[in-house]
């Protein structure tokens, strides 16, 4: 990339106080195009609150989610419960962070298993040729699954076997984890194949090839610090997907157990009281829609900042 | 052409051979007992004799070649026989709900109708909103249409249905008491009133659902206009004179809407899947609410039936896009 949009720099002695301008890495460009991204960087700082909340707030917050105060039941807004209580006078605020943690949390590790998994199968099939054909049409064999009704399925049959061996909340969290991770990386292995095609073809591989670089290397060395970029903008995206699956399928009440509460089982528990107290509903809607929101603008102003042709326009 | 039909359709057979060892092996290797529900109160080796009548102590490949005769060859020829009143089907065994005791067939066959309607109703209306608006907001890049109209399907796109189908039960159902917020299936249109009733409760389900296709089909199309408007060929359409409404109309909106064509159809069986959850939103008593009721009450038949017909769906689709996208645009046929 040329120098061109740096503009016309003094060359005129510069002040030896002020320090040198930072070399221009790619990483420093890609930060400079997200932070034009108006929307990326709201996004990011809402997240980044959010995630704040959720971790920070449940230390600060002197309630506890899950104890019950029946004589507070039922309460609205109000100072000592800023959003009120539930059907069993347990502090919503409390169980709102409570839930969030367990949301992002689902949400980080499943966006973690998936990409692996589908970084793991898009690097194999697009550097190995005889791989190729195979692992695609697998690909495309999980595209052809409807995915909804299978994780439904799958969290029906396998909850209580897995809640029995590691106990309901990990159980559970293994579970959907492990379900979301396991039919949710054929896209990311789509990309990242197509991204390792090109890659591969240029010719620092060659280079390497031809000065005996082993076949691992070359893929750590080389091709996987090239294809970051759509891995990193299909994370991004992922993270927002695994929440809403996760919320989906609690709100279908095949989620986490009862008293463990998530945004959705947070949503699905309140749609009871829906005619009584509608604000129950509206502060884990909000939560899962804010936090989706934000991701996928995130990663929206990640792909318009790591794709070279935008950037730098 | 055709050799590309029959080559895709041939391509379809394996597939739906995995899906249908994935769904039957999932549901097989599942813990969880079917007799589970049965009274204790039965002794074991009427349990064990009831097991041996379920066929559970046949070998696994006996019991999925049984399926598989079951659901390609029975089912379908006791749904001709039901149709024309012909005796082709006799008493072969028909796939039996363990819920109800009645054939998987004839209780989907009653719950297909609200489905289809609420479904099916949704995403026309999604698809007939989303077009224009990714018309008029690739035409008008970055103008303030196009960035409100970026906002709301960025919005549509990321709030779940079950959010967006509560927050408008709250807001026009329990506020303002416009519709009812569940939707009864008994209701028989027979005239204007009931027409009227139907409509009523059809307006939340469809509006939910078609925000949410709307938003994600509008993004297509206008990325899809980007990239033909920038086109040499709108250029040289623009040069020779044309009017701005033939370029767009014509040159641009036809080969933009090739892609925009297959991702409609290929949206159709996630949609399907998607509305499982606005189904239980409102209450409709469709295909996605049988599937959560069967799987609550443990109904093996009538999933692996449910999973397998969304397979389908999700199969014949893939197919159809793949053929309207040979027919739009001739250099795929002979890839």
């Amino acid at each position: 990339m040329t120098d061109a949009t740096a503009g016309p720099q003094p060359q005129l002695a510069p002040p030896p106080q002020v320090p040198p301008r930072p070399a221009r890495s790619q990483w420093w460009d890609v930060w400079r195009q997200f932070k034009s991204h108006r929307g990326a960087v709201v996004g990011a700082a809402i997240f980044l609150l959010i995630i704040f909340a959720v971790v920070v707030g449940p230390w600060l917050w002197p309630h506890d989610p899950t104890f019950i105060n029946i004589r507070a039941r039922n309460q609205g807004p109000g100072l000592a419960h800023p959003l009120g209580t539930d059907q069993l006078g347990r502090d919503m605020l409390a169980r709102m962070m409570a839930g969030g943690k367990v949301s992002v949390a689902v949400g980080v590790t499943a966006m973690l298993l998936s990409i692996s998994l589908g970084t793991t199968i898009g690097v194999l099939a697009g550097y190995f040729r005889r791989l190729d054909n195979p692992l695609m049409r697998v690909t495309d064999l999980f595209l052809a699954l409807p995915l909804l009704p299978l994780l439904l399925v799958m969290v029906a049959l396998f909850r209580e076997s897995l809640a029995g061996r590691f106990g309901p909340e990990t159980g559970t969290f293994i579970l959907i984890v492990g379900a979301i991770g396991a039919t949710s990386w054929m896209q990311a292995a789509r990309i990242v194949r197509s991204a390792v095609l090109t890659v591969k073809e240029q010719e620092f591989v060659l280079a390497a090839h031809s000065i005996g670089t082993r076949r691992r290397r070359i893929i750590f060395r080389h091709i996987l610090p090239n294809v970051l970029s759509p891995i990193m903008v299909s994370a991004t995206l992922g993270i927002a997907s695994a929440i809403i699956t996760e919320s989906a399928l609690s709100f279908l009440g095949l989620g986490f157990p009862p008293d463990f509460p998530t945004w959705g089982r947070l949503l699905y528990d309140a749609v009871d009281y829906l005619q009584q107290y509608p604000e129950r509903v509206i502060w884990p809607g909000m939560a899962i829609s804010l936090t989706v929101l934000s991701v996928n603008y995130v990663g929206d102003g990640l792909r318009d900042a790591m794709d070279p042709r935008i950037r730098g326009r | 052409m055709l050799t590309y039909i029959i080559r895709r359709l041939l391509l379809a057979i394996p597939t739906l051979l995995f899906i249908s060892v994935a769904i039957f092996l999932l549901l097989d290797l599942a813990p969880g007992d079917p007799l589970a529900q049965m009274p204790l109160t039965i002794p074991p080796e009427v349990k064990e004799k009831i097991r041996l009548a379920l066929g559970l102590g046949e070998p696994m490949w006996v019991r999925y070649l049984l399926w598989l005769k079951q659901f390609f060859v029975n089912e379908p020829l006791h749904i001709i026989a039901n149709m024309t009143g012909w005796d082709v089907a006799s008493d072969a065994q028909r796939v039996i709900s363990w819920q109800t005791r009645s054939p998987v067939a004839d209780i989907i066959a009653q719950r297909l109708p609200q489905t289809l309607w609420v479904v099916g109703m949704s995403y026309v209306i999604g698809v007939l909103i989303a077009l224009p608006i990714g018309i008029i907001s690739a035409y008008r890049q970055y103008s303030l249409f196009d960035q409100l109209g970026t906002f709301v399907s960025m919005v549509g796109f990321s709030v779940p249905t079950f959010f967006t189908g509560v927050l408008a039960i709250v807001i026009f159902s329990v506020q303002l008491g416009w519709f009812p917020s569940i939707y009864d299936t008994t209701l028989v249109v027979r005239d204007w009133d009931s027409f009227v009733l139907q409509v009523r409760q059809m307006v939340m389900p469809v509006a939910v659902l078609s925000l949410y296709n709307a938003a994600q089909i509008s993004r297509f199309m206008r990325a899809s206009m980007l990239d033909n408007l920038n086109q040499d060929y709108v250029r040289t359409a623009r040069a020779k004179g044309l009017s701005e409404k033939v370029v767009v109309f014509v040159h641009v909106l036809r080969n933009s809407l090739i892609p925009v064509v297959t991702v409609i159809a290929l949206g159709v069986p996630t949609i399907f899947g998607g509305a499982i959850i606005t189904e239980q939103v409102f209450k409709v008593n469709g295909l996605g609410q049988l599937l959560i009721t069967a799987i609550y009450a443990n109904d093996l038949p009538m999933v692996q039936t449910l999973a397998f017909i969304f397979a389908i769906l999700i199969v014949l689709f893939n197919l159809i896009a793949d053929v309207i996208y040979g027919v739009l645009d001739p250099r795929i046929r002979y890839d």
